[in-house]
């Protein structure tokens, strides 16, 4: 299993886009993935439950990846948050 | 040439809101009432059958929904699309499709009943939240639920509507604002939401006028009624006179054409012909607003009116509540500067507690509420401290009108600084602390107080209230509320050489920075930062950069010799003229 905290780089925050975004890069993997924020715990390939999330800019997450493939899909995820999800 | 607030005022049959998004319409109207989604709780026999409904309410749901993403597509740039493209993924969604199939097989009930329950747990957590935006997101999936629900039900669902309408409506999704612009709406009024509303943000960036938040215009309004809708002021006129109508008419030509070309100025300087860069900054009320700032061009928000957040919130927001929305706007604005102004209650505004006070204006308001109530004032000092470490906050007092209000104020700054670093809290230490200058006394002492502070802050409309003694919502002495009064001009004058002697920075908020008339004078008058609102950067940028200071000064000091408003007036029309700048009276 992989843990990793990332921090939200961007201004506007893990905003719908985003959202979108790390969804669909997590489809492509067959490891269950995670993400933490506060008291919510939620699947990570869930559009609904990843939206739920409020994580502005600062806040701070936590990602995990359990499976096969758990390496490819955190280096693809977490590369994107640290990215600021491309909006630096 | 009369005013917007006269004309509205003077109509009968009229409605106000929430100014959501700008331009004027006039059209008939067309009410849009959705039907109210009746949920079977039944039972049903059998499952397999059930799941196959839910399947194919998904499949028709997609069909529906691709459709209007590709009129989004069309219409918007991608960051709008996004909610768009969000609700096919929770057709999609794994997690959520498989929770609702498990949960038919094994509750055998009707499908529509478990996909509301189990959509609405999502609904309740973003509603729980704090953050205006998770509670907008709510409709959204309100919206996604409701198309489910009704192609479970297999009901038809009304996107045509008559052509070139103005939709009235209880609310409206994102869905139903994209697909009402296939019958060319002319715009959109609703009885619900704000600013941040989708279907705000949505007419904004499709350039429909919107008024949102009226209360009551479906009762008010009937099917094919004439009406004036005005996006600029949050206007509505039913069935206007056609004196009215030819008033709205006339404005929105002038509109059209002072709009051409306007966003050209978006990435450009603020700056003189000769130089000079003026810093222009936006008024932000509302949270939601801090979109349209990023988007306008201006150069930070020079007032952020916090007492607005316990008018959205209901109540006072705790010093948690206030560092994230504080930090949340100051790190969309970054790095330019976000003046945050300290809770602005009393007066006529937010009468939050029940004093009994026989002239509310010249009362316990502003800076002197603040210090009779230092917890609420300290929860706030913190919560800025705590939300500055970017450095690019400052801190701004209302109504402030003895030195002994600004010492009080920095002692408790201190105290809570010390406080901060008692508990190890990261914030700048060097927070910059100004005021506003609304009292005439502020104004007199404006060299001392600017002793005492790091920058000065002129707020018209009460300054000019205040120093012609008038109140300008009394019909029997507004005339005497004049912007261009020999008075005001050389207070304003004082004002800025004095604060300019100390060399800290002056700047100007209120109402009179709207005032086309005005901005040439203020910058004559040696004003080198306005905050304005944000729908209005663009117009004042266009102004600026078709003066040039030198001429601007020699107009404003011609101006400061005059006796009456109204050469104050002629002199800067005049000068108007004479650099060939077309404009209207007021910007918006």
């Amino acid at each position: 299993m992989i843990e990793e905290t990332v921090t939200i780089k961007n201004k506007a925050g893990m905003h719908t886009r985003p959202a979108a975004t790390i969804v669909k890069m997590a489809a492509k993997y067959k490891c269950d993935f995670y993400i933490t924020k506060d008291d919510l715990h939620i699947n990570g390939k869930s559009i609904i439950g990843v939206m739920t999330l409020a994580a502005e800019m600062g806040s701070k997450v936590i990602l995990t990846f359990e499976g096969e493939d758990e390496n490819e899909a955190a280096k693809e995820i977490i590369d994107y948050f640290n990215r600021g999800f491309d909006e630096l | 040439m009369k005013s917007f607030h006269k004309v509205f005022n003077e109509a009968e049959n009229k409605i106000s809101g929430v100014a959501a998004a700008p331009g004027i319409v006039v059209a008939n109207a067309y009410l849009y009432i959705k039907d109210k989604l009746e949920i079977n709780h039944s039972r049903v026999t059998d499952t397999e059958e059930a799941i196959k409904n839910f399947d194919e309410s998904l499949a028709k749901s997609k069909k529906e929904l691709s459709k209007i993403l590709d009129l989004a597509k069309e219409k918007m740039n991608d960051t709008r699309i996004a909610i768009f493209e969000a609700q096919v993924m929770i057709l999609d969604d794994p997690v959520l499709i498989d929770k609702i199939k498990e949960r038919i097989g094994n509750e055998r009930m009707q499908p529509e009943s478990i996909v509301d329950d189990e959509i609405s747990k999502y609904q309740k957590i973003m509603i729980a939240s704090e953050e205006t935006y998770l509670k907008e997101r709510a409709h959204d999936i309100e919206d996604i639920k409701n198309r489910i629900i009704r192609n479970l039900q297999k009901k038809r669902w009304e996107s045509k509507i008559p052509h070139d309408a103005v939709v009235v409506s209880d609310s409206l999704t994102p869905a139903d604002t994209i697909l009402f612009t296939k019958s060319h709406a002319q715009a959109f009024i609703t009885d619900h939401g704000g600013l941040t509303s989708h279907a705000a943000i949505i007419s904004r960036s499709l350039n429909i006028p919107a008024v949102v938040g009226t209360h009551n215009s479906t009762q008010k309004i009937k099917d094919g009624d004439t009406l004036i809708v005005d996006g600029f002021h949050g206007y509505v006129i039913i069935n206007p006179n056609k004196e009215q109508i030819e008033f709205f008419k006339t404005k929105h030509e002038r509109l059209v054409e002072l709009q051409k070309g306007l966003e050209e100025f978006v990435d450009k300087p603020a700056m003189t012909k000769d130089g000079r860069e003026i810093n222009l900054m936006a008024n932000v009320d509302v949270t939601g607003e801090i979109d349209l700032v990023v988007s306008s061009g201006a150069k930070g928000i020079g007032l952020y009116r916090t007492e607005q957040i316990i008018d959205e919130l209901g109540e006072i927001p705790n010093e948690e509540e206030q560092v994230r929305i504080y930090t949340n706007l100051s790190s969309r604005i970054y790095p330019e500067s976000f003046i945050i102004r300290a809770f602005d209650i009393g007066g006529d505004k937010f009468k939050l507690f029940d004093y009994d006070e026989p002239n509310p204006f010249l009362g316990l308001r502003g800076i002197r509420f603040l210090l009779e109530n230092p917890v609420l004032l300290k929860t706030q000092v913190r919560a800025v401290l705590r939300a500055s470490y970017n450095k690019n906050i400052k801190f701004m007092l209302p109504m402030v009108s003895t030195i002994g209000e600004i010492r009080k104020t920095k002692d408790l700054i201190e105290e809570c600084k010390k406080e901060l670093r008692h508990e190890k809290i990261n914030f700048d230490k060097n927070l910059k602390v100004g005021i506003m200058v609304e009292v005439p006394s502020a104004a007199v002492m404006a060299n001392e107080f600017a002793r005492e502070v790091d920058f000065l802050s002129i707020g018209t409309n009460d300054l000019i209230q205040y120093l012609m003694a008038v109140d300008r919502g009394n019909d029997l002495v507004a005339d005497l509320y004049q912007e261009f009064n020999p008075a005001v001009v050389k207070t304003l004058s004082f004002i800025i050489n004095e604060g300019k002697k100390e060399g800290i920075e002056v700047s100007l908020c209120g109402e009179m920075a709207a005032d086309t008339l005005a901005i040439p004078l203020l910058i004559g008058l040696g004003l080198e930062s306005l905050s304005i609102a944000p729908t209005t950067i663009l117009y004042a940028k266009r102004i600026i950069r078709n003066i040039s200071y030198e001429n601007a000064k020699k107009m404003a000091d011609d101006c400061l010799s005059c006796h009456y408003e109204y050469q104050v007036a002629e002199r800067i029309e005049k000068f108007f003229e004479e650099n060939k700048i077309t404009r209207t009276r007021n910007i918006i």
